[in-house]
């Protein structure tokens, strides 16, 4: 165990370092970020004086030495648009981000897993062949378009809930948090809705083909020559038999919405760091987008490493090496 | 030892029809099979692969899954229809009153659980015993099938036990709810031969000292001429042969029975080939008509096609359905 610790470890370390060379590489061919901080009117000498003020005045090897070695000192850089620290930015932005996606893949679990046990229980049943129709919608059908219809049907024709915004939020443990507010439910509902259906249906596919798959072997045959109940059957002895790929997928679609949930983000207003990334893009702002990635290749590598512990959990038959 | 003959059922089955409806059409992997076990009593199921030994166990227990169906026929547990009974009364059936011992204990236990568990488990659906109680039952019985420092043992996962361990902690699985009646399909096939002998003791011992019955289930005549006290032979679906085991195993009335029994090797005497029945089990789906058996059989004749032999009296005791049985110490 505690080698395993010591080599995912230096894993994440290599990933961070990996990633911050290809997003400096990759930014230094996206244009000058001095014309996105000067005045349109500055003349040579501006320029030159901001761009010395930012250290783009130096060789990329120079620039990325300065960045490195600043970095192992805890500073992350500054961002060239809001002057503040990229890491402050991106942290102000993430209880936000991070409520909705965990509410979207709470959703996502509650609907995907009963349904996907019962099509993969019952492969040939009516109600089977609806879900499984639907869940191709749900994976097919973008995001934008399903943020604009929930926002055309639930906030401009019946106004049932807010079409933007995060709504009020209560403060514990210093992050701003709306799930304890009830005007926070009502704003978070629709984005978190959008944001839950592709990974809904992905889920709920992988519930199903486990559970296929499960149910021809002979421990639940034997289960049921037990006398289990068949929602023993099905829920004791299938579903924990079908979890590992899910909960690999569940993994992923969580790193992936945390990271991407850009699209939703934007269309419902959500004070994010989704959108933080895409106006920082825009920007050419090299110090945010460079400590976002690597935050994201972070969050990945954690959310992997929990998954691998969850697979213990699960199977007495892995361990950690 | 055939027990009294005015001893009342335990099981009685009644021209039971379990078909499977496919894409290439309906198979009838039992048809019209009939045996009565009384209690106590073990009764041997013994044919080839694909002769429907296992569906007739599955359809007992109402574990016949789509797309297969029983059509018809009584399944009685001491006088009451199993096949018209409901899924309610069938699962207090399944574990108590009839349990079943499958054939690989390597896919038969459920690897997450921890083997404890996995025995609670028949306890709670069946008893009212309290925690303590069946935590207690579970180690006697674990140790009743001989695994030694059993508290310990509950613990444990399926993949920590050896095949024949496995098929230890089945049977105790099997027996903890004391049932009326094993169905044991197969229990010894995937087991090497050294413990294969060990797990039919066990058996044996367990169900003697419950005064249960069983279904030995199995294609091998030399197991089951050990452990059972009569034997009902199955081919394509259809019982052809059934009488007590000593009768039957030396005096067979049915040429598939007396090919079966020439198919085992005698290590007495060195043999050039092994003695084995011509050709293959029939493509069930489109049996011909008359007997099934008769392309196999040396001893066929013109009427056989014609005519599908019915379940006579032989010598013996013994019941056949063939038109040209075989007599006492005729061979093929």
């Amino acid at each position: 165990m505690f080698g395993y610790l010591i080599k995912r470890l230096i894993q994440m370390l290599l990933v961070l370092w990996v990633v911050s060379v290809i997003v400096f590489l990759m930014m230094s061919f996206t244009g000058d970020p001095v014309f996105m901080v000067v005045p349109i009117d500055a003349t040579d000498a501006e320029i030159a004086q901001a761009r010395r003020l930012l250290g783009l005045d130096q060789s990329l090897l120079v620039q990325y030495w300065k960045f490195l070695t600043s970095l192992l000192q805890g500073d992350f850089g500054r961002s060239y648009v809001f002057r503040q620290p990229a890491m402050t930015l991106i942290l102000e932005r993430m209880p936000a981000t991070v409520e909705m996606v965990l509410v979207a893949m709470a959703l996502a679990v509650v609907v995907a897993i009963p349904l996907g046990v019962y099509a993969g229980a019952n492969p040939n049943s009516r109600l089977s062949r609806i879900i499984m129709a639907s869940s191709l919608l749900g994976i097919s059908l973008p995001g934008f378009w399903v943020g604009m219809v929930l926002i055309y049907l639930f906030a401009v024709h019946w106004g049932v809930f807010p079409s933007s915004g995060r709504g009020d939020t209560a403060e514990i443990f210093g992050l701003r948090v709306s799930l304890l507010t009830r005007d926070g439910w009502h704003h978070i509902a629709l984005p978190a809705i959008t944001l839950s259906l592709g990974t809904m249906a992905i889920l709920l596919r992988m519930t199903r083909a486990g559970m296929m798959e499960v149910s021809r072997q002979d421990y639940m045959k034997f289960a049921r020559a037990k006398g289990a109940t068949r929602r023993d059957v099905l829920y004791k002895h299938g579903l924990k038999n079908a979890l590992i790929p899910v909960v690999t997928i569940f993994g992923l679609q969580l790193g992936d919405l945390i990271a991407f949930a850009t699209i939703t983000e934007t269309i419902f207003s959500w004070p994010g760091m989704g959108k933080l990334l895409i106006d920082s893009i825009y920007r050419a702002d090299r110090p945010v987008i460079v400590v976002y990635l690597m935050l994201v290749a972070l969050i990945f590598v954690v959310i992997n490493f929990l998954v691998d512990i969850v697979y213990t959990l699960i199977d007495p038959r892995i361990t950690l090496k | 030892m055939m027990k009294d003959a005015a001893n009342t059922a335990l099981l009685t089955v009644r021209n039971l029809r379990t078909y499977f409806h496919t894409f290439s059409g309906t198979v009838r992997a039992v048809d019209g099979v009939s045996f009565e076990i009384g209690q106590g009593e073990v009764m041997g199921l013994v044919g080839e692969s694909g002769g429907g030994k296992s569906v007739v166990g599955f359809s007992i227990l109402g574990l016949i899954d789509s797309p297969g169906k029983i059509e018809g026929g009584e399944i009685l547990l001491e006088g009451r229809d199993l096949v018209t009974a409901g899924e309610d009364h069938l699962r207090h059936v399944r574990g108590r009153e009839i349990s079943m011992v499958f054939q690989d204990p390597m896919t038969s236990l459920n690897p997450l659980h921890t083997v404890g568990r996995q025995m609670d488990e028949v306890l709670r659906l069946h008893s009212d015993l309290r925690a303590d109680a069946r935590h207690k039952a579970c180690v006697d019985m674990l140790e009743s099938v001989g695994i030694s420092r059993a508290a310990e043992r509950l613990k444990a996962y399926p993949h920590q036990f050896s095949g024949g361990m496995r098929q230890r902690v089945v049977i105790a699985i099997a027996m903890l709810a004391n049932p009326k009646l094993i169905i044991a399909d197969e229990p010894t096939t995937a087991l090497d031969v050294t413990i294969q002998s060990q797990i039919l003791k066990l058996m044996r011992a367990q169900i003697a000292d419950k005064g249960a019955s069983m279904i030995l289930i199995t294609h091998d005549l030399a197991v089951v001429s050990e452990m059972a006290d009569h034997i009902t032979v199955l081919y394509c679906g259809n019982v052809v042969e059934r009488g007590a085991t000593r009768d039957l195993i030396e005096t067979p009335a049915h040429p598939y029975t007396r090919g079966l029994i020439d198919s085992i090797p005698d290590t007495s005497e060195r043999l050039d080939r092994l003695s084995q029945i011509p050709g293959s089990v029939p493509d069930i789906r489109n049996l011909p008509q008359g007997c099934n058996f008769r392309d196999r059989c040396p001893r066929a004749q013109a009427l056989c096609a014609q005519k599908e032999p019915p379940l006579t009296p032989q010598h013996n005791g013994l019941m056949a359905a063939c038109h040209f049985p075989l007599h006492p110490g005729e061979r093929l």
